[in-house]
């Protein structure tokens, strides 16, 4: 019998995922569309006064993959934490319609407000994310038995049907705004700056502490909220407190990078499947492998769209899509 | 073991401004087996969930020692207060140590890990349940009766002097509806952990409980031991059933024999 609640094969996972790691780390210096030398690589990372060509290459890919990484490691817990909080396997930033909320705002301020700045973004973005969380949650918790899992998710859908509708009509008449929506809306981390990190990081650390500290009162809540009353947890305030984790996170990707969809959910799923239920693996996990996953689909966007590149945001949701109508059809089989 | 006191006062509790339970009061004997019987939408249920706080009730008071369970800090209420609810959730792919190890959650703070205490509490709760060999297996793979020997263990690893259960024995064959209440009742005569569940069979509540409390349409109507609880006349008021009550052969506890309107008259002929 196991003395010790860690899952057997935790080392193991945790090994592996920072060696794909390292190797997301150097393919995403060393790749795209001006293929990089070893010399070159080790030049840009060390040697501040090398000026060749790659050497430069490199050195502004290190933004880049910065930004990426924390990205990635975002979603992937905004994705475990709304997968908890709603206690549905396929929940995902997207789906629940807090993406489209804070793209909406965004939009709005483009349009009306003519805002530049990343601050301007994180700020509408925010907003935007937490009103519609905040409405949809609103929504599905109308009528008996409060919020249900299932009636998010149907809240989630069609109010991230309605306000995508409304992003269009206000995208539509004004060519202006296009070009400075068209880029970010499809979800990129290739204008990735050292002040957008810099702006990303307070927000980062904020939703990853909320994430480890609820960990534990959500692996409690998993097994229904009953349970989770009789072992003393207040199922109201920590699915509260967990949803703004998850907003929080998900809404400052959103607003620095555009709406990337379906890592927060891939992220995981992979690491459920492998770990097992535990939230304190699974949430420190799913954003390492959120960041891999999120790295590697930049590299592949860099990889197939050369000489130009494919934006981050169109990969994951080609690669994305398959795999929820695949999850989606598993869960159906199993429920039958 | 504990000897707390746990009691409600003039509880009124429902769902949805519909009013379930209508003024009860009650005290739960210290170290023994309560059971809650009545009829269908009689209320049991929702008093054993009013009870275990997890519906508000409208009004009236639930104490522990004298102090309403509102006013007591939630993980600190949960260290002395146990509870089953009837259909918790199975986390996908979850084993029966991690399971029954969940059930340490209220002695848990976020930043202390796993302690010796934890593990210690999980093996004892895993040997009275006898589930200890299944440790590593999947509870998808189990039967019911092993599963609910699982759950059952996650509340005992909760080490708590007071257990509510709702339904333990519900979707069981009988022979895995008396090992679960047999088991229940080792618990309750070697740790003499206070025992309060809402079961459907009345023969079995008759037999494993220590006292009863009889409801119908959300009030108190009896309590008090089995054998002197359970008779005819009540079982005729609670259930709206004939029926004749004899002494169990096999315990000695009272009997419940339905009448129905087939197949009776000839033993007494």
């Amino acid at each position: 019998m196991r003395s010790s609640p860690v899952p057997k094969n935790f080392p193991a996972v945790l090994v592996i995922g920072l060696v794909l790691l390292g190797v997301c780390v150097i393919a995403s210096l060393a790749l795209g569309s001006r293929l990089v030398r070893f010399h070159e690589l080790i030049d840009g990372l060390f040697h501040h006064q090398a000026d060749s060509y790659g050497a430069s290459v490199v050195r502004k890919r290190i933004s880049r993959t910065v930004f990426s990484l924390f990205c990635g490691a975002a979603l992937g817990v905004s994705g475990s934490l709304m997968q908890s909080v709603t206690r549905n396997p396929i929940a995902d930033p997207s789906i629940l319609g807090v993406n489209t909320g804070a793209s909406l705002f965004v939009v709005c301020g483009i349009a009306f407000l003519h805002i530049g700045t990343a601050n301007q973004y994180i700020g509408l973005a925010l907003a935007g994310a937490a009103i519609t969380a905040v409405f949809v949650y609103g929504i599905g918790s109308m009528g008996r038995g409060g919020a249900t899992p299932f009636k998010l998710v149907l809240a989630g859908a069609a109010t991230s049907a309605a306000l995508s509708s409304l992003v269009t009509a206000i995208m539509i008449p004004r060519s202006s705004v296009m070009d400075q929506f068209r880029f970010w809306q499809v979800g990129s981390v290739g204008s990735a700056t050292w002040s957008a990190v810099a702006a990303f990081v307070p927000f980062l650390i904020a939703g990853m502490l909320i994430a480890f500290m609820t960990a534990p009162a959500l692996n409690a809540m998993a097994l229904g909220d009953e349970v989770a009353t009789g072992q003393g947890v207040r199922t109201g305030t920590l699915r509260l407190v967990a949803a703004l984790g998850g907003v929080l996170l998900c809404g400052v990707t959103t607003a620095l990078a555009g709406p990337i969809g379906f890592v927060g959910l891939l992220a995981t799923h992979v690491i459920r499947l492998i770990l097992g239920p535990d939230l304190r693996f699974v949430i420190p996990m799913s954003a390492i492998s959120g960041a891999v996953i999120l790295t590697v689909s930049d590299v592949c966007g860099r990889l197939i769209g050369s000489p130009g590149e494919l934006e981050v945001g169109v990969v994951t949701a080609f690669i994305g899509a398959p795999i929820l109508i695949l999850l989606a059809m598993r869960s159906k089989m199993r429920s039958l | 073991m504990g000897s707390h006191v746990f009691q409600a006062e003039q509880v009124v509790a429902g769902y949805d401004r519909q009013t379930v339970i209508d003024g009860v009061s009650l005290v739960v004997p210290v170290n023994r087996i309560s059971v809650m019987i009545g009829a269908n939408g009689c209320g049991k249920s929702t008093l054993l969930k009013a009870l275990a706080r997890l519906i508000k009730p409208e009004s009236g008071s639930i104490s522990l020692d004298g102090k309403p369970v509102g006013k007591i800090p939630p993980k600190q209420l949960a260290r002395v207060l146990g509870l089953l609810p009837q259909s918790p959730i199975v986390p996908e792919g979850i084993t029966v140590a991690d399971l029954v190890g969940r059930g340490r959650f209220p002695h848990q703070s976020w930043h202390a890990g796993w302690t010796s205490k934890d593990a210690e509490a999980v093996a004892e709760a895993m040997r009275i349940m006898n589930i200890a060999e299944l440790a590593d297996r999947h509870i998808d793979e189990l039967s019911g009766g092993q599963r609910q020997r699982v759950w059952i263990a996650m509340a005992l690893a909760q080490q708590t002097d007071i257990l509510f259960l709702d339904e333990p024995t519900t979707f069981l064959d009988i022979t895995y509806q008396i090992e679960i209440l047999d088991l229940l009742t080792d618990l309750n005569r070697k740790y003499g952990t206070t025992i309060v569940m809402v079961l459907h069979d009345i023969n079995l509540s008759a037999r494993y409980a220590d006292h009863i409390f009889a409801l119908r349409e959300g009030k108190l109507m009896a309590e008090g031991k089995p054998s002197e609880v359970i008779t005819d006349l009540l079982v005729k008021d609670i259930f709206g059933l004939d029926c004749a009550v004899i002494k169990d052969p096999v315990s000695g506890s009272p009997l419940v024999v339905p009448k129905g309107r087939y197949h009776a008259g000839s033993a007494s002929r």
